[in-house]
C-alpha cells in the first residue's frame, strides 16, 4: 500500500512539473499579487512593512485557491480515479497522499519563496522568516480543506467560482491564525508559539478532515 | 499472486439491477463464470454494459443484487482489487510517457506482473517506451491501455470495448494474449459488438 501512494505523490509531482501541469501559476500569482500591491498602497514603507504579513497571507490564500480545481478533476475525467479506487490502497489514504502532492508542488514553494516577496514590502527579518514559518503549515491546512472543495466539485466543469465560495469559509480559521503568528513575530507582543502551535493543530485537523471528507465527497459522485 | 492464478475463482453476479439517471436499465440479471471463462456482454447502445462492468469493479452501486468473486470451494475475495477495467476512460496521463504511465499503475493496482517495456513490446508498441502518451494514436493508446492487463496480474479482466480503434493485427495480439490469460485460469467479461477472437459465451444486457 506504502508502494502505491509513493507512487502518487512521485506521479503528481511529476505531473505537476510538466507542460500543463500548473506548476509555478500558483507562484506566478503570488508574485503578481505582491508586486502591484504596493504601487496601489502607496510608497509608504512603514504601513507596507505592518500589513506585510497580511499580504503575503492573503496571497498564499488566493494562490492556494488557483490551483485547487484540477486535484481531483483530471484524475476523475480521464477514469484514473476509478482504476485507482480498485487498488488495495483505500481512497481517503490516496486523497491524502494527493493532498501532500499539491502542497509540494504548490504550498511549500509559497512558504519558501513569501521572505522573498516580503523583502519587496519593507518587512524586517523577524517578520520575514515568522511568516515563512507561519505559511508552513498554514498552507498544508488550506490544501487540506481546499481539497474538500476541489472533491466536491471533481465531476462539474469550470467552477473555480463554486469551489472558491464552498472553501473560503474554511479558510478563515486558518487566516485568522496564520496572519496571528506572523504579527506575533513582528511586535512581540504575544508569543510567537501561542498562535503558530494553534496554526499546527489547525494543520492536523484539516489533514484527517480534509481526507475522510474528500474521500467521501468523491464517492457519492459515481 | 501466482497463487492467485492458479487457485480457481468464480464470479458470481446474482439478481442485479441498475438504475441511471431515474431509468432502470436492466434488472434480474445474473450469471456465473468460473476459472478460463469468458463471457461477451451484449446490447445496443445505452443498454447498460459498461454500468455492469463498473458494477463488478465496485464503482457503482447496483440499486440490487451483487457481485462476488470467490476460490471455488473456500473464501471470498475483494472483487475491486482481483480486478482488472480497460474501458474509453483509460486512465492515461497524456503529458507522461507510456512508460511512466505503465509503472504508475504497476505500483498503484500491486500484484506486479512484466515490466512496462516488456508490456509494451507484448502489444507490439517496442518503439513507444519514452513518448508523451499525447503523441499516440487511439490505437495506441488503447493498446498501452491494455498492456496494464500484464504490467499487473489481476485474475479477472473487465474489458469495455477492447477491440475499438484496434488495427487486425492488434485484435490479434490481445486475442493472442486473452487465450493465454484463459488458459492460466483467468476470467473475462468482455463488452463487444463484435467477434473478439475468443471462444466465449454470450449474455444479452438490457431490460
Amino acid at each position: 500500500m506504502n508502494r502505491a501512494l509513493l507512487a502518487v505523490i512521485r506521479r503528481d509531482l511529476r505531473l505537476a512539473t510538466r507542460i500543463g501541469g500548473g506548476f509555478g501559476l500558483g507562484l506566478a500569482f503570488y508574485l503578481a499579487l505582491v508586486a502591484i500591491l504596493p504601487f496601489a498602497v502607496g510608497p509608504d514603507l512603514g504601513l507596507l512593512a505592518r500589513i506585510g504579513p497580511a499580504i503575503l497571507w492573503i496571497g498564499a490564500l488566493l494562490s492556494t485557491l488557483i490551483g485547487l480545481d484540477r486535484l481531483f478533476q483530471a484524475d476523475e475525467e480521464d477514469g484514473s480515479l476509478d482504476l485507482m479506487r480498485m487498488g488495495e490502497a483505500p481512497l481517503e489514504a490516496i486523497v491524502a497522499a494527493k493532498g501532500v502532492a499539491h502542497w509540494l508542488a504548490s504550498g511549500l514553494p509559497l512558504a519558501v519563496l513569501a521572505p522573498l516577496f516580503g523583502l519587496m514590502l519593507g518587512m524586517q527579518p523577524a517578520a520575514l522568516l515568522g511568516t515563512a514559518a507561519s505559511l508552513v503549515p498554514g498552507s498544508i491546512a488550506l490544501t487540506f480543506a481546499g481539497a474538500i472543495g476541489a472533491a466536491l466539485t471533481a465531476s462539474l466543469r469550470r467552477c473555480g467560482l463554486l469551489l472558491s465560495v464552498l472553501v473560503i469559509p474554511l479558510t478563515v480559521p486558518v487566516l485568522i491564525f496564520g496572519v496571528a503568528t506572523a504579527e506575533a513575530s513582528r511586535n512581540g507582543s504575544v508569543s510567537f508559539a501561542t498562535p503558530f502551535l494553534a496554526l499546527c493543530a489547525l494543520a492536523l485537523a484539516a489533514i484527517v478532515a480534509g481526507s475522510i471528507a474528500a474521500a467521501a465527497a468523491l464517492r457519492a459522485q459515481s | 499472486m501466482a497463487e492467485t492464478a492458479r487457485e480457481r475463482l468464480r464470479l458470481t453476479v446474482a439478481d442485479i439491477a441498475c438504475e441511471r439517471g431515474g431509468r432502470l436499465l436492466f434488472s434480474g440479471l445474473g450469471f456465473s463464470l468460473g476459472a478460463g471463462e469468458a463471457l461477451l456482454l451484449k446490447g445496443p447502445n445505452g443498454a447498460g454494459k459498461t454500468s455492469l462492468l463498473m458494477i463488478i469493479a465496485g464503482l457503482l452501486r447496483p440499486l440490487e443484487g451483487e457481485a462476488r468473486l470467490a476460490a471455488e470451494g473456500g473464501d471470498e475475495r475483494e472483487l475491486p482489487e482481483e480486478a482488472h477495467l480497460v474501458g474509453h476512460r483509460d486512465g492515461l496521463k497524456s503529458q507522461l510517457s507510456a512508460c511512466e504511465n505503465l509503472s504508475f499503475w504497476r505500483a498503484m493496482l500491486g500484484a506486479p506482473g512484466l515490466t512496462p517495456e516488456a508490456g509494451l513490446a507484448a502489444l507490439g508498441l517496442p518503439h513507444v517506451p519514452h513518448l508523451p502518451c499525447a503523441f499516440l494514436s487511439a490505437g495506441q493508446r488503447r493498446r498501452v491501455a491494455l498492456a496494464r492487463l500484464l504490467v499487473s496480474r489481476r485474475p479477472l479482466w473487465l474489458l469495455d470495448e477492447p477491440t475499438a480503434a484496434l488495427d487486425a493485427a492488434s485484435r490479434g495480439l490481445l486475442a493472442e494474449l486473452m487465450r493465454g490469460h484463459l488458459a492460466s485460469g483467468g476470467l473475462i467479461l468482455a463488452a463487444t459488438h463484435e467477434p473478439i477472437g475468443i471462444a466465449a459465451a454470450e449474455i444479452e444486457v438490457g431490460r
